[in-house]
């Protein structure tokens, strides 16, 4: 297997506290100092390139830290701040309990951005309207972890977009993720070096990375899209890979 | 050299500053010179294969960490911008209506000329391409204390003009000891000098590059000292730093719908 190329060909940018689960953990706590409140635009963040982990790529992840995944879906922009085509995504970032002021290596390490082989046009899911119901489903090693449904979203994909617009204009290229959803415990999914994650929709093009061990070397190569070394979970991604392939 | 990217004639052009004018870089106009208030300036970047990555600095000035009521971080804080937000030398940004505090932030920003992953600090300035001026303006009416600070702050269209020059790293051997400056319609509202960064320009690179790759043309914009103020529609804004260059802005209202 080896990692296939699309990578978005703008800004990326991610959102939070946009599904109900989370949000619904979240707002005993919207009160406290330092948040003084609900939040009242989107929470916004950016996925840097060097996040952008090709379908298919061996992603490093960093000794003892706790990295979580997240099954989102991605809408690229076209002309006129339109979305034209949507994509699933695997939102990487390590486990923080703050929303305050993190720090950017928690969500901009190399990789940190799961993608698929490309994304879908919408005309072919029933537009912005036919993503509603959609479910996405996330899986490691083939076992399932959690399953998103976009019914659960606070802002629905038209409003997201209007709000977002109300300061920033997406640019064709850009990519905006909905969100992501939490485990009932408020958590994300976990994992782990030797670990594969799948995340697929109806529709959809999957997104399945592996996870591997950083190396201790300072001057290692690039983290993405090294060959695949085998162990855990490398039946999965040979699997899938060459349904794509 | 100072390398600039402008619009002429109806094209975009490199040009490099020569006698205080532009110099076209352009194969058929090689060698012409054109004044300064002759051209549209851009950016001065060139365009990049991938998602530029904008990197900004909050609170790395001790002085102006204090002026916010902040402690100096222990760690860079730091937050990407789209590329989006970026505008050139001259242009106008756009204060919302309704709002009551926008200020300007004088800023080192630093273009990266190498792929740069785990240097180390004082392999640094190896690795960067040169320097431009960056005004990474802020709307304070909208910070909210989620994933501060939130894009609604900081990444607005026209907020962030950046320029007139790129200087080639070779002509700025002492990053760490410039002089910066900001002036509103004339009067000087913000001084201070690089060499009061809480984290030194080496030590910003070798931290980014610890997590992440850096890119050919991808930005640090490396924070603000003490002395922002509010800014209204028709002030002319200009942050300036030693040997870098005179970065012009005006503020302007929203066009009414």
């Amino acid at each position: 297997m080896t990692a296939h190329g699309w990578v978005p060909p703008g800004t990326v940018y991610g959102t939070l506290l946009n599904f109900r689960g989370e949000y619904a953990h979240w707002q005993p706590r919207m009160g406290d100092k330092p948040y003084g409140g609900a939040p009242k635009a989107p929470v916004l963040y950016v996925k840097t390139a060097n996040t952008f982990a090709p379908h298919g790529a061996s992603v490093a992840l960093p000794a003892g830290e706790v990295v979580e995944a997240s099954a989102s879906l991605g809408l690229l922009i076209g002309e006129h701040g339109a979305p034209t085509h949507a994509l699933l995504v695997n939102d990487l970032s390590l486990a923080h309990e703050s929303y305050y002021r993190p720090p950017m290596k928690f969500r901009n390490r190399d990789g940190f951005l799961g993608l698929p082989l490309e994304p879908t046009p919408l005309a072919a899911l029933g537009g912005i309207g036919g993503l509603a119901a959609l479910e996405l489903e996330l899986r490691l090693h083939g076992v399932h972890q959690q399953t998103t449904a976009l019914k659960d979203l606070v802002r629905d994909i038209p409003t997201l977009l209007k709000d977002v617009g109300e300061f920033m204009t997406l640019r064709p290229g850009d990519v905006l993720l909905i969100g992501s959803e939490v485990l009932t415990d408020g958590t994300r999914p976990r994992v782990a070096a030797g670990d594969a994650v799948e995340i697929s929709a109806p529709g959809l093009k999957p997104v399945l990375q592996r996870f591997v061990a950083e190396e201790a070397s300072d001057a290692g190569p690039p983290p993405v899209a090294r060959a695949p070394s085998g162990g855990r979970g490398s039946a999965l991604a040979q699997s899938v890979g060459a349904r794509f392939s | 050299m100072k390398r600039a990217r402008i619009a002429w004639a109806g094209a975009v052009h490199d040009a490099i500053e020569r006698d205080g004018q532009l110099e076209l870089l352009t194969p058929a106009f090689k060698g012409r010179r054109v004044a300064a208030d002759e051209v549209v300036w851009l950016p001065p970047l060139a365009p990049v294969p991938r998602p530029r990555t904008v990197l900004a600095l909050g609170l790395n000035y001790a002085d102006h960490a204090k002026e916010l009521a902040f402690k100096p971080p222990t760690e860079p804080l730091a937050f990407a911008k789209g590329e989006a937000s970026l505008i050139g030398h001259r242009a106008f940004t756009v204060r919302p209506a309704g709002v009551a505090f926008m200020h300007y932030e004088c800023e080192l920003a630093v273009v990266i000329g190498r792929t740069a992953k785990h240097v180390k600090r004082g392999d640094a300035m190896d690795f960067i391409a040169g320097y431009t001026v960056a005004n990474d303006y802020a709307i304070r009416d909208y910070l909210e204390n989620w994933y501060r600070p939130n894009l609604r702050v900081k990444n607005r269209d026209t907020c962030t003009p950046i320029g007139p020059w790129l200087v080639d790293a070779a002509d700025l051997p002492d990053p760490m000891n410039l002089a910066l400056r900001t002036t509103v319609n004339g009067t000087v509202t913000q001084s201070g000098n690089t060499r009061d960064m809480v984290f030194d320009v080496p030590t910003l690179i070798e931290y980014f590059t610890s997590f992440m790759t850096l890119q050919p043309g991808d930005l640090i914009l490396t924070g603000t000292p003490d002395g922002v103020v509010d800014c209204q529609p028709g002030d002319v804004v200009i942050t300036s730093i030693e040997g870098v260059g005179e970065l012009h802005n005006t503020i302007t209202a929203p066009t009414l719908p």
